[in-house]
This record gives structure tokens, sequence and C-alpha cells, in this order.
């Protein structure tokens, strides 16, 4: 093949953000001629260059032009390098996600082979210059080149295919073990892509032997040039120094490599409990690939992306990462025009307990403003205080913050006893016993100090806004401002707006969010918003199977298939027996049957159960004989389908509600509120999408949530 | 204890090495057009310290780059952010000088008596223009009493116009001596290209052009090897009908950036920092601003007088080429001709270029190397012309000389016995 036959697929997107290939030629000391090929979308450095179809090509025609160069002798090296801050950022998601048969996307893939297979076939010494992001594709480009430069101001290098829902199956599967060993690079592409994503700065993929030399960014290409010069020219001691450092990287065995895959399998189970097939796919080719020739590899590699393409799994994680986590949590749906905000100077956080501390500390860091916490004794008071400057100096310890950023933060805080230490604020918060009575009080105090444009917000997790609002003088100010736990780790914020809030008070509740870099949703006031009335109808399924006789660990692992952080019963020992008892008979209260009040769950708390399950010392975990003593059972189990299934229609049924209701404005804040507030997996798409697949939103309400899809 | 010591001493100052970019032309078809010049500077003083691996970063005591136009890429104090840039500990500080096209030459100056004075130990001066970035002139507002009361002829804001007063004054200057002068100077650049003279002293400078890519560039762009006395005679004279300066015969607009280390001769031999020059004296002086070309004549007067030597005891002269003109006043006064093979050996700024605030060292750097090739001399002189009617001279002693003043031990300077130039 060559890559004009790949002409039919690029001609499919004559809208792609084309990253040309220009090759400029470089004469380097001692005479050789380098080609240097920039990889540039001609774009300022907002919009990051990626591998579209027709990029490919071009990069493809381009290399075949130097290999005819190299082999009339005009040229003696080739090197790959790219515009400010990005080798290439990697595949073009939107192209990829949006090819619809299994045909195209396999054209996709052995596009991506024969275009990196030229670079790495060159007859002269081909070089990539890592000089920024190198993600995917863009780094499996750098590791098909035969050597590497990388720029210790580079950043975001990774291969995180097996987070998006592909392999890295450009060759990154084959040559990174080969390169970096089996152990480091099943770290790279299993642990970092499935922990958030995580990614190596330019010195860390130097460390590990992703790249031969290390360059500082000042003058990165013109050090990566000279060192260039010196192995093409046969520097004896720079070839040497290359040699001996790989072999020292790629110091491994057979066991190791097995070993490698082995622990990489146990990581992904407890990670994912392999609810998606990319990661094991990968580590698949891996375990099999072990002798494999590159060509053989290639082969299998395009067959798995083939086939990883056509996924539901792929699709949504495109969706959840494109649609949501890009576009859509940047733009949320609803909210006012950011120019009606109103300037935030001074915080107020009524309460100084555990809530309120980390409410105090995320507000003070992220915007550098005075809080003041306040409570009905002077030992509360210095309690929240302490904690917030125990907080602050934790950070500082772990080189988070530095010395004068932690005295500035905590001189940021401080405590009052009385509600006078608000008369100044611009925004004042509750984090106060979850009561309608006691919330309501709060607020009267409140607005008795503060000014008439002083927004109140509440943190509530279940109580209504509007009721809150009701007895105000200025009920227009009131807005709810739902954050998660940990506050300081979970990107979602609720916004609840009451029929009164006003757009000001809304507006300037967006722009907050975003200064505190959290991800707002809008949402009306009903009873739990999103996040939880979905995770407890969810909850209150699994509850009534187990209450009806279904056996503990059946019920508890019926989900697995869905891969959920956590199991209902974990979620419910982290949040708290009584605080979910709590909600779902709000949630009862206001819905009726289809929110399960867990009889069982009650006596529990009656007994001070905390948990459910006892984690024995094998790591195993059961449930302790005195606890099943405590509780009474149905005769109707149900097997782990029947309950997964139960459960899929339960949601479906919710979800269905919640947009009937209005409660947001489409099934994507769903999604993206699943997935920033719950930790739903992305390739669920948060969870709609899902529904959809399996089914549960035609049987259940008759139509799917994303007719087009 | 008084606050002012009694035996403080001055320190001989010497030349420890100098670089510079690759000078490219202003404008959209320059090497540059799209490099910033902080970013050009920076380049150098990294090259530096390469080059001088003995050095430890922390030891230097300031960083003076001079820059004409001292806003945008070349503003916000472009010493210190140069620094910063560079990766010097933040330790180091640094500042902007400006003095027009002697503003790298002022900066050495400036430096080197603060070095003389013991205020410092080792320095970084240099200078750069980007004068695509910034066209000469750009931003300023002349006070409107220069032209009230006939303190400046306005046409002496023009360069090309100076030059041409300085064609009516010395009317034995003609168009044919200027062209040909301009040509030799071609000539001479060539050459020393062809011995590898140049190129030891450039830093390679990547560089990227909107739908072109990176490109490495490791020689000037403005050199016209091949240039005839003939051509230039065709060329049009822009700034007077029927005139003289041509853009053959004069310095272009361009890009690049210089940079310098100087040292106490105490701390070179500390640190085993090789000396390529030992500063021995150096003026400025104003002239009439409408013949601005004019003035390193009066600088140079006064630098040789201070070192209490004779231009016949100059060995080798750096004058910086803004006009042939300028250079050819200079040499008439001195009585010497314009092919004397003391006067710029590698071609000058007619052919290279003349990056205004860059170009001081840049004569310098080209010194030490020919004092490297010929041990013979021992006195060179660096001068130029300066905008608004000034010059400015640098003489310096070749550490190669047989009767190289610091010779017969370094014990000299560290016993602060100053030499007889510094009298």
């Amino acid at each position: 093949m060559s890559t004009a036959d790949f002409q039919s697929l690029a001609r499919r997107f004559p809208d792609e953000t084309i990253t040309h290939s220009y090759v400029r030629d470089v004469h380097l000391p001692g005479g050789a001629t380098l080609a240097l090929l920039t990889l540039d979308n001609d774009l300022d450095h907002s919009k990051p260059t990626t591998l579209g179809p027709n990029t490919l090509m071009e990069l493809g025609l381009a290399l075949e032009g130097l290999r005819e160069r190299a082999g009339r002798g005009e040229i003696d090296a080739v090197a790959v390098t790219g515009k400010p801050y990005y080798l290439v950022a990697g595949a073009d998601l939107s192209a990829v996600g949006s090819l619809q048969d299994a045909e195209s996307g396999r054209l996709m893939a052995q596009l991506g082979h024969e275009v990196y297979g030229l670079l790495n076939g060159l007859d002269v010494p081909t070089f990539a210059f890592i000089n920024g992001a190198a993600m995917g594709g863009g780094l499996e480009i750098a590791l098909a080149a035969h050597y590497r430069t990388v720029s210790t101001g580079a950043n975001g290098i990774s291969l995180p295919e097996a987070f998006l829902g592909l392999v890295p199956g450009w060759g990154g599967v084959y040559r990174l073990p080969r390169l970096i060993g089996p152990a480091n690079a099943v770290k790279v592409m299993i642990e970092n892509a499935l922990s958030n994503n995580k990614m190596l700065n330019g010195s860390a993929a130097f460390e590990l032997g992703i790249a031969d030399a290390l360059f500082e960014p000042a003058d990165f290409l013109e050090q990566s040039l000279a060192w260039a010069a010196k192995i093409i020219s046969g520097d004896a001691q720079a070839l040497q120094t290359v040699k001996e450092r790989r072999a020292d990287k790629a110091n491994y065995d057979d066991a190791d490599w097995d070993t490698a895959v082995a622990r990489g399998r146990i990581f992904v189970e407890a990670k994912t409990s392999n609810a998606a097939p990319a990661p094991g796919k990968l580590l698949d080719l891996l375990e099999q690939g072990r002798d494999w020739t590159q060509q053989e590899s290639a082969a299998a590699e395009v067959e798995a992306l083939t086939e990883l393409m056509q996924t539901p799994h792929f699709r949504n994680t495109v969706y959840a990462f494109l649609d949501l986590i890009q576009r859509r949590s940047k733009r949320p749906a609803g909210a006012p025009d950011k120019k009606l905000a109103r300037p935030v100077t001074k915080v107020g956080i009524v309460g100084a307990g555990l809530m309120a501390g980390q409410l105090a500390l995320l507000f003070a860091r992220q915007l550098k403003v005075p809080v003041v916490l306040t409570d009905i004794d002077q030992a509360r008071v210095d309690k929240g205080v302490a904690y917030v400057h125990a907080e602050v100096d934790k950070l500082q310890a772990r080189r988070r913050l530095s010395a004068d950023a932690a005295n500035r933060t905590k001189a940021l805080v401080t405590g009052s006893v009385s509600k006078d230490a608000f008369a100044d604020a611009d925004f004042v918060i509750e984090a106060v016993f979850e009561e309608l009575t006691v919330k309501k009080q709060v607020f009267a105090e409140v607005e008795a100090v503060v000014s008439p444009d002083c927004i109140l917000a509440t943190n509530t997790s279940s109580l209504s806004v509007t009721e809150m609002a009701a007895d105000l003088q200025h009920p227009e100010r009131l807005v709810g401002f739902h954050f998660f736990n940990p506050v300081a780790l979970m990107p979602l914020l609720e916004i609840v707006r009451a029929p009164k809030t006003d757009e000001a008070v809304l507006a300037t509740a967006f722009a907050l969010a975003k200064d505190l870099k959290k991800t707002a949703v809008l949402v009306q006031d009903a009873a739990a918003f999103v996040v939880n009335r979905v995770l407890l109808r969810l909850m209150g399924e699994v509850s009534r199977a187990f209450d009806n006789g279904t056996d503990a660990r059946t019920a508890d692992e019926a989900l697995r298939p869905m891969g959920l952080p956590m199991t209902p019963f974990t979620l419910l020992a982290m949040v708290g027996v009584p605080v979910a008892q709590h909600v779902q008979e709000s949630l009862h209260a206001a819905f009726g049957e289809r929110f399960h009040v867990s009889a069982n769950q009650q006596r529990l708390i009656d007994a001070g159960k905390t948990s459910l399950w006892e984690t024995a010392e094998d790591g195993g975990k059961h449930i302790p004989q005195e606890t099943l003593d405590l509780l009474q059972f149905g005769n109707s189990p149900v097997t782990g389908e029947e309950l997964l299934r139960a459960t899929q229609d339960a949601l479906a049924e919710e979800i269905g509600l919640m947009l009937e209701e209005g409660v947001v404005a489409g099934p994507e804040d769903i999604d993206l509120c699943m997935i920033t507030g719950a930790g739903w997996p992305m390739h669920l798409g948060g969870i709609t999408p899902y529904l959809d697949q399996v089914g549960a939103a035609e049987r259940v309400n008759g139509r799917k949530f994303h007719p087009g899809r | 204890m008084s606050a002012t010591n009694p035996a403080r001493h001055l320190r001989e100052v010497v030349f420890v090495d100098g670089v510079r970019t690759p000078f490219g032309k202003a404008g959209e078809k320059g090497i540059y057009s799209d490099t910033r010049a902080d970013d050009l500077v920076v380049k150098c003083i990294r090259e530096l310290l390469r080059r001088n691996p003995s050095l430890p970063a922390a030891r230097i005591d300031d960083v003076a780059i001079a820059a004409t136009t001292q806003t945008g890429d070349q503003g916000l104090t472009i010493g210190r952010t140069a620094a910063l840039l560079a990766g010097l500990p933040k330790s180091v500080p640094g500042f902007a000088i400006d003095r027009m096209c002697a503003g790298a030459m002022t900066a050495v100056t400036t430096t080197a008596s603060g070095i003389a004075f013991g205020a410092y130990d080792v320095v970084i001066a240099g200078g750069v223009e980007h004068m695509g970035n910034h066209p000469m002139g750009q931003g300023a507002d002349p006070n409107p009493r220069f032209l009230s009361e006939r303190l400046v002829d306005p046409a002496a804001l023009n360069m090309g116009n100076t030059a041409e007063n300085l064609h009516d004054r010395f009317p034995a200057i003609t168009k044919e001596r200027s062209d040909s002068y301009a040509a030799a100077s071609q000539r001479k650049l060539a050459d020393a290209y062809a011995g590898n003279r140049i190129q030891p002293d450039l830093v390679p400078v990547a560089a990227k052009k909107p739908g072109q890519g990176w490109g490495l560039h490791t020689a000037d762009q403005p050199p016209r090897p091949e240039t005839t006395v003939e051509e230039l005679a065709g060329l049009r004279t822009p700034f007077r009908a029927h005139g003289r300066v041509t853009a053959g015969n004069a310095a272009g607009l361009n890009d690049g950036a210089t940079a310098a280390l100087l040292a106490s001769a105490e701390t070179a031999a500390e640190l085993e920092l090789p000396v390529r020059m030992r500063l021995v004296s150096f003026a400025f002086a104003g002239v009439e601003p409408e013949v601005m070309g004019i003035g390193p004549v009066p600088a140079t007067e006064k630098a040789l007088k201070q070192a209490g030597l004779d231009i016949a005891d100059i060995g080798l002269f750096e004058i910086n080429e803004a006009f042939a003109v300028q250079v050819l006043s200079f040499l008439d006064h001195f009585g010497i001709v314009e092919d004397d093979e003391r006067v710029n050996r590698y071609g000058g700024a007619i052919a290279v270029g003349h990056p205004l605030a860059s170009s001081g060292v840049r004569l310098m750097t080209q010194l030490a190397r020919q004092f490297e090739e010929d041990p013979t001399v021992r006195y060179g002189l660096t001068t130029m012309c300066i905008g608004l009617g000034m010059g400015a001279a640098v003489i310096w002693e070749n550490p190669h000389h047989q009767d190289y003043s610091l010779r017969s031990s370094t014990a000299a300077a560290v016993a602060g016995t100053a030499g007889k130039d510094l009298a």
C-alpha cells in the first residue's frame, strides 16, 4: 500500500483542520543535511495540532518525498517536531469517533501504520524532537522515529488510548515496552491512562527512557539539532551513551514481561471491573505480542483498533470527552450572560464544621478573598479555622503551596461568633445541619446583617431551596450551591435555581463556579437535584432486592458490568448509612415508592452499624453474623441479571421523569453530572447513552434519550 | 571604619568571550520575521554559558542588554527579562541600556567601569535590535524645540541624510570611493566566511515562519558576496536625488543580537576563563547631529589620549560601517588608506548588517578573533558612529602580544597595579 491508497478516506473529511507537514532542510555542523519536518496547523497555541486522515495523508506524502530524497543522497537525516507547545496532540477524536463503519475504521488504523512505518523505515536516521504535548498518536510518531529528544518544558506526554476506549495501535503498544521495559510501559499505557489520564512531563519521559536526550526549552530545537548532528556523524561517545542508556531502560526478560501484563490485569480489574473492553484488549496485545515482530503486532493492532472503534464504549467516551467535558462543561446550558455577574470580594460561611472548613479552604485558595466562618461558640469557630490552617500546612508540606501563598491563604480565613462579620460580604453560604427550620433561621439572621446585594447560597443536598427562600426579605438572592464530597476533588457543582432566583445572582453563581474551577450545571429546585436522585434511585433498587431476599453478594455485584467506581453497599458505607437514609426518606416523601426506604438500613442505623460488609484480614469481605441477625429478608430473591435490568429500567424511568420535569436542560447535563459528581465512567457516556444501548430507555420510556445517535 | 576605602584601586577588565546570532534582514523576508527580539538575546546568553562551562552562572553580577527601542519584545527591562528567560539564577540582576547604535558598546563600557570600580566580577553585556519589529525611531516623539530653536536640523533625525551631509562636508569622498569601499566590505566578509572566521562566534538560531515550519539559521542573511562596483553604481539614492548614499554603500535594516562576557582579570584567572582582550580605554564624544558619522573621530582621539597612545599604535580597526562615507571620513582624518589591511579585515556592517544596538559587541568579538590570529598586533580599536551626533571608541590590548601588559603575571592585576594605560 502507499499513502495515496487512503485518498477515499481522507476525502470524507473535507472540513478537517489539517496539521500540515512543512519540510525545510537544515545544514548541520559537520556538513550533514537534515530534513526538518514541522507539524503545524498555522493556528495559535489554543488550537492543538491533531491527526486526522488528511493530516496523515499529507505527512505520508511528505515522508514518501523524503524517502526518495534520501535515496538520491540529498538528505542525511529526517527529524519531526511541532509548533510551540505541541509535538502533536494526538488523533483527531471527532474524526475518528465519526467513522461509522468498520471498514473506515480499519483504513484509519492502517493509515497510521502506513505513515509511521515510513518514518521508521527510512534508510537515513530519523529523529523526533518532542518539544511539547505528545498524546496518543502524537507520541507514537515519536516512538516510530529512530531517536528522540524531549524538552524539559514539554507537558502532556501520554498514551491515553485505554482511557478513551482504544489501544495505542499505531505502534505504541509494540514499541513502548521494547523501549522502556514492559513494567513501565504498562504503567504509562494502563495505570496512567486509567488514573484520570495522568500524563508525563518531559523530564519524566526522559527518565523512563522514552527519549534519548533532554534539553531545556530556551534553545531546545537548536540543542536537539546539535545532538542529532553528533548522532548522524557517528560520534562514538554519543552513540555509546544512547546504546547504554537504552539497554539500561529496556533491561527485562520474558518473566518480567509476563509479570507486567499480570499486574496490569489486576490493576484494570480493580479500577474498571473490566466493564470496558479496551484496557483488557491492550493487555491481550501485549501478552500475545511478546515474541511478535513489528509487522505481526501491526496486523493485530489494526484488528483491535477496528473492533474497538465500533464499540459503544469508545463512542460513549468520545461523547463524554468532547461533547461533555470539553464543550458543555465550559458553556453550561442555561447560564445567564456572564456580564451580569457581580464581583465577590468577601465570602461568609455559616457553620464551622467539616463541610464549612472544606468550603473555606476552596474559596480562600481559588478566589483569594477574605473568608469568614461563623458558628455558635468560640470553640467551634476556633476548631473550624484551625482545620483550614492545618489543611494549608499540609498543602505547603506537599509543595502545592509556597510559604508566601500559605501565609496569604491562612490570613484570608478567619472566624467569628457573630454574623456581624458578614456585613461587608458579597456571598454568604450556609453549611449547617440539614434541617429546613435551622437553615431558614440562619438565613433570617444573615439577612439582618448583610447588604441588600449580598448573595445567599445553600449547600443543601436534599432540602427545597424554594421553601428556604420563602420568608426572606429578598428571596431573589438565594441560590443553591451544591458541592460534592470531597469538595477539593469532585469537579461538580450543582447550581440550583429557585423560582425567584434572579439572573444576576445566577450569573454570579456561575462566575464563582468558574473561578472555583468547578464544573457547574444548572438544575431546577427538585428534590435531591441530579446526582443524589440518580444515585439513590440506584441504591434503592439494590437495597430493595436485598430486603426481598437477594443474597448480599449477588445484589451488591449485580451492577458490575456497568463498571461504576464502587459497589452500592460500599458507596452506602462511604456516604454514611444515616445520611443516605435521610436523603432516601426525603426522596420517598417527594416521589413515593420509586425510592425504596430500606427497613434493614434503618436496623443498621439503630444498631450503630456503619457498614454491611466487613473486610477480613485476607482482604475478602463478608457480613458478620451479628449484623445478619439484625436484618429481616423477604422471600422473593432475584438474580444478578434481573437486578441489573431492573436498575437500568429504574434509571431510565427516573431520568426520563427528571427531563420531563425540566430538572436540567437535557440528558447531556445528567451525564455530565454523573461523570463529574459521582465519578461514573466515561464509557457509559455518563449514563444516558448506556441506557439507550441496553434498551432500557426504549423499554421504559418508549424512546431513546439520544434518538439520533 | 570609614565607608570609603582609601586603598581602593582600579581593576583590569578583560573581554572573555563574545557571540552573536546570525544577522537577518528586517521585514517579512527576514529570517527572524516571526522570532522575538528577547529570544535572540537569550540564545546568545546561553551560548556564552555553554562555551564557558567553568563560569558558575550565579557568579554573573549583572546583565546589561542594549536596545534602541525599548518597547514590546525589547521592553520590560530587557537585560533582566533576558536573564530570567535564559535560565540564569534569579539572584542575577539585569538592566536595559540605550545609546542608539552604540548600545552594546555602552553596555560593555558601563559594566566594565563597574568591574574596574570593584562592583562586579563578571558581567554579560550585549545588545539587540529587531528592526523588523521596531523600525528606527518608531514611537519617538521629538521635542518641537529641536525645530523651533533650530537645535537640530530635522534632517539629522534621518541617518541617510546625515550621510549625504558628510559627503557634502568632505567633497573628496566621492560616491565612487564609497561604492568601492562597500564592494570591498562584501568581499572581505566573504573571505572571512570562507576562512571560517565568522562562524565560530555565531549562535545557531531555530526560527519558525508561518507556512514553512522551523528552520535553523547558522549564517548571516544580508551579505551579497557577488556585489560589484558596477552594480553599486546603478543603485537608487533614496535620501537625495542624484545623491551618493545608496542601499549598497550603507548598512541595511537588520535583526540580530550579541552578547559578551567581561570579567576582572583576577576573576578570569580564578575561574579559568580565557582572556581574549584587555580593555585599555574608552571614550564617547558628541558632534553636530547633522554629521553624526564623524563621531568616531573625536571619540577615538579622546580614547587614544587617555591611553597615552597614538593612532599609529593601533594595529587593527573594527569600525562600524553604518555608511561607507562615515568610515572613509574617519580614515581620511587619520591618514589611513581605505584598503589598509588593518581596517575591518572581516568586512563590516555594509555586508553583514547593523542591527543598531547590537553591533558594538560584534566589533569586539571580531577584534578578539583577529588578535588571536595576529599576535604581532598589540592594540586594536573598536569604534562606531551614533545617531544624534556621537561617536564611541574602545581601545583593546592583545593578550597574545609579547609585550602584553599583564603577561609578566596575573599577579600584576591581583596586586592591583594599574597598567600604565590606566594612569
